[in-house]
């Protein structure tokens, strides 16, 4: 038991992805779908970042020019794997935000059912 | 055999192919445009007779075009086999064509140069199942054919036409994707090559279970040989004007169908192993049933064309009921069969086109008395009709007559009866034509005296059932070709 | 400089598309003109890694000299350059062909952003293609897909914008997915290039964590590829969007989603390691596949909109690729890549037709073609050759793929296979029939009874598209035929890649 809470930074992951996802299927105004798409991906930053640690590690910077005892460093990469994830999901949503910007000059509301709905009478 | 490389029969194929581009250039110019046709035609038939020496010689001629894949070739080959039907085919489309510009400028009809394009791809498309040297090549061209003959069956474009130009279509073409290529992939898979054979390609490739599904799926894909249950395409597309029927449908669709079912059972199968499984007798009986059904079908037919087409679906399976036989004499009766049917059927179809471009008459019973203001085209009729029925001194007596002697040779005597009953039919229903348009009164009002369709219909009719009449004094042209066939098929003992 | 050539690849496209903005300013007829070069440019350096391929084998380049696994590696052999060529090739085509397409489908201002957005894309599609590097592709796919929301949403119709955002939403999803698969496999192995995977990779098959990480990535994958039920974005995106975008992303996005998805399969993970997954993913993989074909012809046949209905034919045939994938023998990948050119070239084929047909008449339902080929005859002989194609006619580039995947079937013993690609074969051939018969032969709408009757010979005015337009659609076209009947080439280099995929 004690084992499984002891990972409790995967449990947040799978938290945050299943809400991400569930508020994607379920809610019709486009921005709390992009507001749900951001949660989604930030489980994944977190998976990342989490993975990366190692118990007692610090961050990865050099002491004195690299001569001399190194502290415990965690691994750099996949932070810096995450710095672009984090760039993607900003331009990501930039686009979608447009996107419903666009959306609301055109038919005056965000909330989906409605938008399929003026759509239908407009084919 | 001696094998001799040469580009000939690409160019029987592409002479025609060529003509249509120069057809479509000279779309404002009929008469321009008439004369491409008939050079191309002319020129195709000289060349395949070009071939005919070295053929009879006893030699085969090869050409490789293309490897599509591994295993899928295009290439040509001819033999005799092929030669019997590119001589027929090219012949009669010199005929057509003067037929077809009499009947076309007589009728005023549209889209005339939509109509000589097809009809001169179809032709290219029948000298390549000819000169086919395996099922690849064969299959591409057979598929050519459905779909340019498509546009020929529909070219009137009123709604019934195209009702039933999409018969014939979904027909052709659904059985042949559905049976036909698949057929081609099994026996790809199983033999490994799609070439032709003399003793066939699949013998000790499969077991007899899976050869007999191939042959029932390529008998099935096979609908332009008119077999029934596929058969409803050929009275579909009688909606085409009188050339097409004439052509397409007494000679190069059907002829193509029934010499694919030729090939592939004697150079796919092998007689030898259709006839250790027995496959051969099932096809004989199966095709007599169409045999009787289309005639008896024929008799109840009133309009001419119709009536026609049912006879053709019965002498069709003359042609596979003789090849089903697997005997030298059988085999030999249903290649000549193909050149006597045509000039005969093709002869029948021609008075068909013209009584209507003349009288404007369809139906078999407005006929009475007909033979009086069309002499010319009424004794032409009445050829065709003996030979139909296989009375000599005409060429339907010869392949009949070999065909008696194959069923003998098979000990099927029950198919001997078969072949009594369908010729009483076939009597049955071409003599009540004959009488009718020489011995009855015609309807008051009529015209009298002697008005023939135009001369450039007439003289087709009349050479077409001259060549009834020389089919049958000159067989032995035909039977050295033929022999030479039966020889490579049944491994040189005949 | 010839060194440097995959690395330039990239990076030309993707500095012009920065300053293609700029050049607009200065004159917007000329951004058309730095798109079409530059995509030129592209195409002809893919000839010519193609050429150092067939001559030395795999090019391996290290970006700024770093050495792989530490680097990223651009990495081309047969499989990803065959797919390159195809890419390149039509992403260049797309470009000549939008000159007059975007004239009445994209607002005159916006025509520069447009084909900044466009060379985006290119780099995008061409970067997920040579790269080496697992996460470099996730980079490239994000590129690839964020511009492909935004042209999609360039679309006329304002159901355009709402077709787009439904895109971003799936594909963001099908991204997270794939990048969890790869946090997976760096968890476990330590690297993200994809050839010290490979070496890597085998030792954990066993764990969950790697069959975690597998079905992350191919989920993933398979909803960037449309595979049906994951397909729900693509036929709003493709009917709504401007027609060559239509046709440039039919004929590569998908592909590129494709090889992705066969490089992540047998090369980042081999054949070892179907045979002791816990599921038998095979199976579920083939049956997507059917399911796939089916439904996408079934589908198909329902619509009225052409847009609509080539979307979802093109469900349909992704539906073949996936099956020769997931037979996973050098016949079915053969045919799989055989398939990917010719979708590829049909259905960017059907789509430019339609962007010409749009450009004439401003209409795309089915009813609309009535009488088209006496106005256009050219365009929809182009039409009519890749609708052939599509249904597997011999001598067209679909028949080869179709019997390979045939061969394929038989040589594992799933002869059943056949049939049903046979009868989607034949309902293909039935939705392309109404519209081939509305083409040739029925008269326009409004014109019937003109057509009729001997005498009336009048011909109706042959109005064909632009040149512009007309030129690439009908090279496209022909090259159906082309590889239908000179398919040795193009196959020969497809058995290299499915030879070293499957080894």
């Amino acid at each position: 038991m004690i084992e499984i809470l002891a990972k409790y930074n995967y449990w947040i992951v799978i938290i945050l992805l299943c809400t991400g996802l569930y508020g994607i299927m379920a809610k019709q105004n486009l921005i709390k779908k992009i507001i749900a798409l951001n949660v989604f991906q930030t489980s994944v930053l977190l998976f990342y970042v989490s993975m990366s640690k190692i118990e007692g590690g610090t961050a990865p910077i050099l002491l004195n020019h690299g001569h001399g005892v190194q502290p415990l460093f965690d691994n750099p990469l996949p932070q810096v794997l995450m710095l672009t994830a984090i760039v993607v999901g900003i331009s990501t949503t930039a686009v979608a935000l447009s996107i419903v910007m666009l959306i609301y000059r055109q038919y005056g509301t965000i909330e989906e059912d409605q938008i399929l709905e003026l759509n239908k009478h407009n084919d | 055999m001696e094998i001799i490389e040469s580009a000939r029969p690409v160019y029987a194929i592409l002479v025609s192919l060529l003509a249509v581009v120069l057809i479509s250039f000279s779309g404002k110019s009929p008469n321009l445009r008439e004369m491409w046709t008939m050079l191309a035609a002319l020129l195709k038939f000289g060349l395949v007779v070009s071939m005919l020496p070295t053929i009879l010689a006893g030699k085969v001629i090869e050409y490789h075009v293309t490897r599509v894949l591994p295993g899928l070739d295009i290439a040509f080959r001819v033999d005799s086999l092929g030669m019997v039907l590119a001589l027929t085919a090219s012949f009669l489309w010199i005929i057509t064509s003067v037929y077809a510009i009499g009947y076309m400028r007589s009728m005023d009809e549209h889209a005339q140069t939509r109509f000589f394009m097809c009809f001169a791809i179809a032709l290219s498309s029948a000298m390549g199942v000819a000169f086919s040297a395996n099922v690849f090549t064969l299959f591409v061209f057979y598929e050519i054919i459905t779909v340019t003959t498509f546009a020929l069956v529909a070219h009137e474009e009123t709604p019934e036409a195209i009702k039933g130009a999409r018969r014939y279509l979904a027909y052709l073409l659904g059985t042949s994707i559905f049976f036909f290529l698949p057929a081609m992939f099994l026996t790809y898979n199983y033999a490994g090559t799609l070439d032709f054979a003399g003793q066939g390609i699949l013998a000790g490739k499969a077991s007899y279970t899976i050869i007999s599904i191939i042959f029932v799926l390529y008998i099935a894909g096979i609908a332009k040989a008119g077999m029934m249950p596929f058969h409803s395409w050929l009275p579909a597309a009688m909606v085409a004007p009188t050339p097409v029927s004439a052509l397409l449908h007494a000679v190069a669709v059907v002829k193509v169908g029934v010499f694919t079912v030729i090939r592939i059972l004697l150079f796919v199968f092998g007689v030898d192993l259709l006839s250790k499984i027995g496959l051969g007798t099932y096809l004989a009986y199966f095709a007599s049933f169409t045999i009787i059904t289309a005639s008896i079908m024929a008799l109840r037919q009133d309009n001419l064309k119709l009536r026609l087409a049912y006879s053709t679906i019965s002498q069709l399976s003359y042609i596979i009921l003789a090849v089903a036989l697997l005997t030298p004499s059988g085999i030999t009766s249903s290649m000549m069969h193909i050149t006597i049917h045509a000039f005969g059927k093709i002869t029948l179809f021609f008075v068909a086109g013209a009584i209507y471009v003349t009288t404007h008459k369809k139906n078999v019973s407005e006929l009475n008395g007909i033979g009086r203001q069309m002499p010319f085209t009424m004794a032409a009729f009445t050829i065709g009709s003996f030979s139909m029925i296989a009375v000599p001194p005409f060429g339907g007596f010869i392949s009949k007559w070999y065909l008696i002697m194959g069923t003998f040779e098979a000990k099927l005597i029950p198919i001997l009866i078969v072949i009594v009953v369908s010729t009483l039919l076939n009597a049955a229903y071409f003599l009540p034509i004959v009488y009718a348009a020489f011995f009855k009164q015609p309807e008051s009002g009529e015209v009298h005296g002697i008005k023939e369709a135009p001369a450039l219909m007439v003289a087709p009719i009349l050479i077409t059932a001259a060549g009834v009449l020389v089919l049958f004094f000159a067989s032995p042209l035909l039977l050295n070709l033929v022999k030479i066939a039966v020889a490579s098929a049944l491994g040189g003992i005949y | 400089m010839i060194k440097h050539l995959p690395a330039l690849l990239i990076v030309i496209p993707l500095l012009v598309a920065i300053i293609t903005p700029l050049i607009g300013r200065i004159n917007r007829a000329l951004s058309w003109y730095t798109a079409t070069i530059t995509t030129f440019i592209s195409f002809v350096i893919s000839l010519s890694l193609l050429k150092t391929v067939l001559e030395q084998g795999r090019i391996s380049y290290w970006m700024s000299g770093w050495e792989p696994p530490w680097g990223i590696e651009y990495a081309i052999d047969y499989l990803n350059i065959f797919v390159l060529i195809i890419i390149s090739f039509m992403a260049f085509v797309g470009a000549i062909y939008s000159k007059k397409n975007i004239d009445i489908e994209i607002d005159e201002e916006k025509k520069p952003f447009f084909y900044s957005v466009y060379l985006l894309f290119v780099t995008g599609i061409m970067g997920m293609t040579v790269t080496g590097d697992i996460f470099n592709i996730y980079v490239f796919l994000e590129i690839t897909s964020l511009s492909s929301y935004a042209l999609i949403a360039l679309g006329k119709k304002r159901q355009a914008l709402l077709a787009g955002f439904n895109y971003l939403i799936m594909g963001s999803i099908g991204a997270t997915f794939f990048l969890l698969g790869i946090g997976y496999l760096y968890l476990m192995t330590g690297t993200l290039n994809i050839a010290d995977l490979a070496v890597r990779l085998p030792e954990f098959y066993h764990t969950k964590a790697i069959f975690t990480a597998f079905t992350f990535l191919a989920v993933g994958l398979l909803m960037k590829l449309a595979v049906f039920p994951l397909h729900f974005w693509m036929p709003n995106a493709y009917a709504f969007a401007p027609s060559t975008i239509s046709a440039v992303m039919a004929a590569t996005g998908t592909k590129v989603a494709a090889y992705v998805l066969i490089r992540v399969m047998f090369t980042v993970f081999s054949l070892e390691f179907y045979a002791q997954a816990p599921f038998n993913i095979q199976y579920i993989l083939l049956v997507l596949a059917v399911a796939a074909i089916l439904a996408g012809s079934i589908m198909a046949l329902a619509q009225t909109d052409i847009k609509k209905m080539l979307a979802y034919s093109s469900v349909g045939q992704i539906g073949y690729i996936l099956l020769g994938i997931t037979l996973m023998n050098t016949n079915g990948m053969i045919g799989s890549l055989i398939h990917l050119l010719n979708h590829a070239l049909m259905k960017g084929t059907l789509f430019l037709v339609v962007g010409a047909v749009v450009y004439r008449t401003g209409l795309t339902s089915i009813e609309n073609f009535r009488g088209l080929g006496k106005k256009m005859p050219f365009t929809m002989a182009a039409f009519t050759i890749a609708a052939l194609s599509m249904t597997g006619v011999p001598l067209t580039v679909g028949f080869v793929s179709k019997w390979y995947l045939s061969v394929a079937s038989i040589e594992i013993g799933m002869w059943w296979l056949v049939p049903i690609i046979l009868l989607s074969s034949l309902l293909t051939a039935i939705y392309f029939w109404r519209i081939i018969d509305n083409v040739w032969f029925k008269p326009a709408l409004g014109e019937e009874g003109l057509e009729h009757g001997h005498d009336n010979h009048r011909k109706p005015k042959s109005n064909d598209a632009p040149a512009s337009m007309l030129i690439p659609t009908f090279t496209v076209a022909m090259l159906c035929l082309v590889f239908g009947v000179f398919a040795y080439g193009p196959v020969s280099l497809a058995e290299k890649a499915a030879m070293i995929l499957l080894k």
